[in-house]
């Protein structure tokens, strides 16, 4: 079962987010893969363990986007392609799939798996327009894969606690939850072996999408308060006694 | 501008998001001089379709379709498509449900159109409208305008807006005219089987007057005993952010967000937690919320009645100590 797998580098969790227009100012702050897809990752590695084939990471991104790569790589991804964009922050949600779905669609592959949303644009969309633009089957917010007879058998988390049990046929785009499994660390023989694999570099142009942006992001910007908090300052023991008292007397919660 | 909302029921039950979305479509038809439309899609919904018809609504169209009993995003997708190019609406509205996440941006794309998600608000910039969601895991927000054509796409989030607002219609009900869809069995690739529910849990947040919730700022599991003996002290009980639930550190039932249990206790104390829209849905309708957190900038606060920006593990065996003085 080849199984390719879609992966963001987000901002580090961290990060102290600077606004600069519709974006952030990338200088200096860290970078990680997107929490939500390295679940996904885990998912097609333990399919890959259960059934053979191999597992391909396809990220979108400027040059600082391979050190996912190798991540990934270094976590038991056998090869790596990376579309080389610098100016992805500012791709819609079909314009970035537009380029992920021809990336995909010069693989070979039984599977697709994306993270739920991502956590910095959080767009969440990824996966089912994969699915459209490649006209695959597709499932989201899954919790269990288990393939049988050529047929995905899929639990699909609901809300408020209810599941869903799904089939669908392959090839097929998943999106997962997160939490669906516990996911690996790289280690040192991971890492060395990393480094004899294979990224393979394509450019934006080169895939030949025509991309007309559907929506357009004119700034971001710190909400403004709708509640009014009352700061409590001073030591943590002080903070805490003040806390206390509110609490009992003016409050009047406990 | 024309606005039609696709409004969402599962086994004839409402998901109650969808009249929030309908609040959304009012305001934005009011701002823009416009009409509302609901749509109710499934199977044997003529009941439903009349509820609909009460409220202030220009049309509500049935969706009607054997195929459409359980939901698919095949089935959905392709009736849908129907139901928009003959409605030719503006504006398609959707409540930001976890159905609507698996189909409606297919949805758009099928019509070459794009889709803003996830919305919280919305703003009529001189005719021009703008959409307000989140980035940022809630850190900051974002505008966001249309681009091209209509129809657009957009869904809002659970909680953006009050359904206790929904105008009914002055006078006789609205219209409820029947949608024509042409489905195939062989349009629909997945095949939707059991709804189920995980064993009962032993713990009924919703019913706990005071809750401790711990979010990434634990760090690690062996820290969740400090937690435990604050809720101990202040007689409450534990929760969780979805991360520490995910990790295994607490069971499942323990966790507090859209997709855990949603609770309004007398007290929500929340320690080391962002306050990602996620865990917020969960808990924001609490009547007292405090928050502690060292980054002040931590969306949280912006819910929160008392804060503390502190380190978490200095503030816990103070708050500890100071409670078990408080009940003495």
């Amino acid at each position: 079962m080849n199984i390719i797998v879609c992966i963001k580098q987000v901002p580090a969790k961290d990060a102290p987010l600077a606004i600069a227009g519709n974006w952030i100012k990338e200088a200096d702050i860290g970078f990680e893969m997107n929490e939500p897809d390295s679940y996904a990752l885990e998912e097609a590695l333990r399919l890959k363990e259960k059934h053979g084939g191999e597992v391909i990471v396809l990220s979108l991104g400027p040059e600082r986007v391979k050190q996912t790569i190798k991540e990934a790589l270094a976590k038991g991804a056998d090869r790596g392609i990376h579309i080389a964009d610098d100016n992805f922050a500012q791709l819609d949600p079909l314009g970035a799939t537009k380029l992920l779905a021809a990336a995909i669609g010069k693989e070979k592959y039984d599977l697709v798996l994306t993270g739920l949303q991502s956590d910095d644009h959080g767009f969440g969309q990824t996966g089912v327009l994969l699915a459209g633009l490649l006209n695959l089957p597709h499932a989201t917010i899954i919790m269990q894969i288990d393939v049988q007879d050529g047929r995905l058998k899929l639990k699909r988390e609901l809300e408020a606690g209810w599941f869903q049990r799904i089939e669908c046929p392959l090839p097929a785009v998943l999106s997962i939850q997160s939490g669906i499994n516990k996911v690996r660390y790289a280690t040192l023989k991971g890492i060395m072996a990393a480094k004899k694999k294979e990224i393979a570099a394509i450019t934006r142009e080169s895939l030949g999408v025509a991309i007309d942006a559907t929506q357009k992001i004119e700034r971001i910007y710190v909400p403004t308060k709708t509640k009014k908090t009352e700061f409590l300052t001073g030591t943590p023991k002080e903070a805490a006694a003040k806390l206390v008292e509110k609490l009992k007397f003016e409050a009047r919660v406990i | 501008m024309k606005i039609l909302v696709v409004t969402e029921q599962r086994q004839g039950k409402w998901n109650n998001t969808s009249f929030e979305t309908l609040v959304a479509a009012q305001q934005i038809a009011a701002a823009t001089s416009g009409t509302v439309s609901a749509a109710v899609v499934g199977k044997g919904v003529t009941a439903l379709a009349d509820e609909l018809a009460a409220k202030d609504v220009a049309e509500v169209l049935v969706v009607e379709h054997e195929l459409l009993e359980n939901y698919t995003p095949d089935g959905y997708c392709t009736a849908l498509k129907q139901v928009i190019e003959a409605a030719k609406p503006d504006l398609v509205l959707f409540p930001h449900t976890y159905q609507v996440r698996d189909f409606a941006p297919k949805l758009a794309a099928m019509l070459s159109k794009g889709m803003v998600g996830d919305c919280i608000g919305f703003r009529n910039e001189g005719g021009k409208l703008v959409f307000v969601r989140q980035m940022f895991q809630g850190k900051t927000a974002a505008d966001v305008t249309f681009t091209g054509a209509a129809p657009w796409f957009a869904s809002f989030q659970s909680g953006a807006f009050r359904a206790d607002l929904l105008a009914v219609r002055p006078g006789g009900k609205a219209p409820v005219n029947a949608a024509k869809v042409e489905l195939k069995a062989e349009d629909i690739r997945t095949k939707p089987l059991e709804l189920f529910k995980e064993a009962k849990s032993s713990v009924d947040l919703t019913q706990a007057p005071l809750i401790v919730a711990i979010g990434r700022g634990i760090k690690a599991p062996e820290n969740i005993a400090q937690a435990e003996a604050l809720a101990k002290a202040l007689g409450g009980e534990i929760a969780a952010s979805r991360p520490i639930c995910d990790e295994g550190w607490l069971p499942m039932e323990r966790q507090i967000g859209s997709s855990g249990q949603t609770v309004a206790p007398k007290l929500y104390l929340a320690l080391g937690i962002s306050g990602a829209i996620q865990h917020v849905v969960g808990m924001k309708g609490s009547r007292t919320i405090v928050a502690v957190n060292k980054d002040q900038n931590a969306p949280i606060f912006e819910i929160a009645d008392y804060g503390i920006v502190a380190d978490i593990f200095e503030v816990m065996p103070a708050l500890t100590e100071e409670l078990q003085k408080a009940k003495g």
